[in-house]
């Protein structure tokens, strides 16, 4: 048994367990993966949706989950 | 208006008035407004993933029938701006992005050699790049020479309701380009948005004189009208301004009344 790793996760501390995927990370925060209007990035770098489901996390890792709001200029 | 459309990047739009979506005090009045503007492509921010958040703003765009600009509002580096450039193309699988790249949180002035550095990352990307710049001709030209789709200068700071405080040089920009220039920001009320388009300017962007008036959909369809109102005055050629009064009147056949 891996040990849970930890994950800066939109700014926050977060625990997920050693074989989480980007998808895990996306469905915890309410979002169903298969759809769109969300984006991930992990230490500043893009994710593609396709890949988030075989894209597994590290401890350490900065993981950025953004989706759009009201913004105008 | 259907026989005078815009064009961006190969795309057609009937309205020339882009509206924002920031600043709106609820979804329902977003809604509103951006059907009353007319508009037919609007902004949006990316922001992390609020779990609690109620309703999207992606769904109300969408009931509207709007196609979506992402920004980058935000963003003060070239490095950041091109993340979330391409953070937004995966979000909202568009390619258009509308580039900000701020220089201080004060003026929320563009920082152009962070803009300039961005834009030309995203356009080698294959990005169709809106990029938000000063009121500045050399940087507004140099955007288009890097393959910019459009530019989009300032009227006064974002926000600001100020207008166009600098109609000298939006002339020179507008006159030396040769693709669409959209004024970005600034924009306060209806006449300010005339002024644009008589100027010369393509297209009006505008969010907060919107969102943030007492009525949004009522200054949604003010803003709008004053859009063609603009336009159609520019095609229409102008009188040319003079100091001194020249009659309409004719001169001739004039009684004699003393």
């Amino acid at each position: 048994m891996t040990a849970p790793m930890t994950i800066v996760l939109n700014g926050e501390p977060a625990d997920l367990a050693p074989d989480a995927t980007v998808a895990d990370v996306v469905t915890s925060l309410g979002h169903d993966p298969s759809l769109p209007g969300v984006a991930v990035a992990i230490d500043g770098v893009v994710v593609r949706r396709a890949d988030w489901p075989r894209t597994p996390l590290a401890d350490g890792v900065v993981v950025e989950v953004l989706t759009a709001v009201q913004g105008g200029c | 208006m259907a026989d005078d459309p815009l064009r961006i990047a190969g795309v057609e739009l009937t309205s020339r008035l882009i509206m924002g979506t920031g600043g709106a005090p609820s979804h329902e009045a977003l809604h509103e407004a951006l059907v009353a503007s007319g508009t037919q492509l609007t902004t949006v921010a990316l922001r992390r993933l609020d779990p609690t958040a109620g309703g999207s703003v992606l769904d109300v765009i969408r009931d509207a029938g709007i196609r979506v600009l992402p920004n980058t509002a935000g963003c003060y580096t070239a490095t950041e701006a091109v993340t979330l450039a391409r953070m937004a193309r995966e979000a909202l699988e568009t390619d258009w992005i509308k580039l900000e790249v701020i220089g201080d949180d004060r003026t929320l002035f563009p920082d152009p050699v962070e803009l300039l550095d961005a834009a030309e990352t995203l356009v080698d990307d294959g990005f169709v790049v809106l990029p938000y710049c000063g009121d500045d001709p050399i940087i507004a030209r140099r955007l288009e020479q890097i393959g910019c789709a459009a530019v989009m200068p300032l009227g006064s700071p974002i926000g600001s309701g100020a207008g166009i405080r600098n109609p000298y040089n939006l002339r020179i920009i507008v006159e030396q380009a040769s693709v669409p220039i959209i004024l970005d920001a600034g924009i306060g009320t209806a006449s300010h948005a005339a002024l644009a388009m008589e100027l010369g300017c393509d297209a009006v962007l505008c969010a907060s004189a919107i969102t943030r008036a007492q009525s949004p959909a009522r200054m949604a369809r003010a803003i709008a009208g004053a859009v063609e109102a603009g336009r159609l005055a520019r095609l229409a050629g102008p009188i040319p301004e003079r100091l001194y009064a020249d009659a309409s009147s004719p001169d001739y056949g004039r009684p004699d009344l003393t």
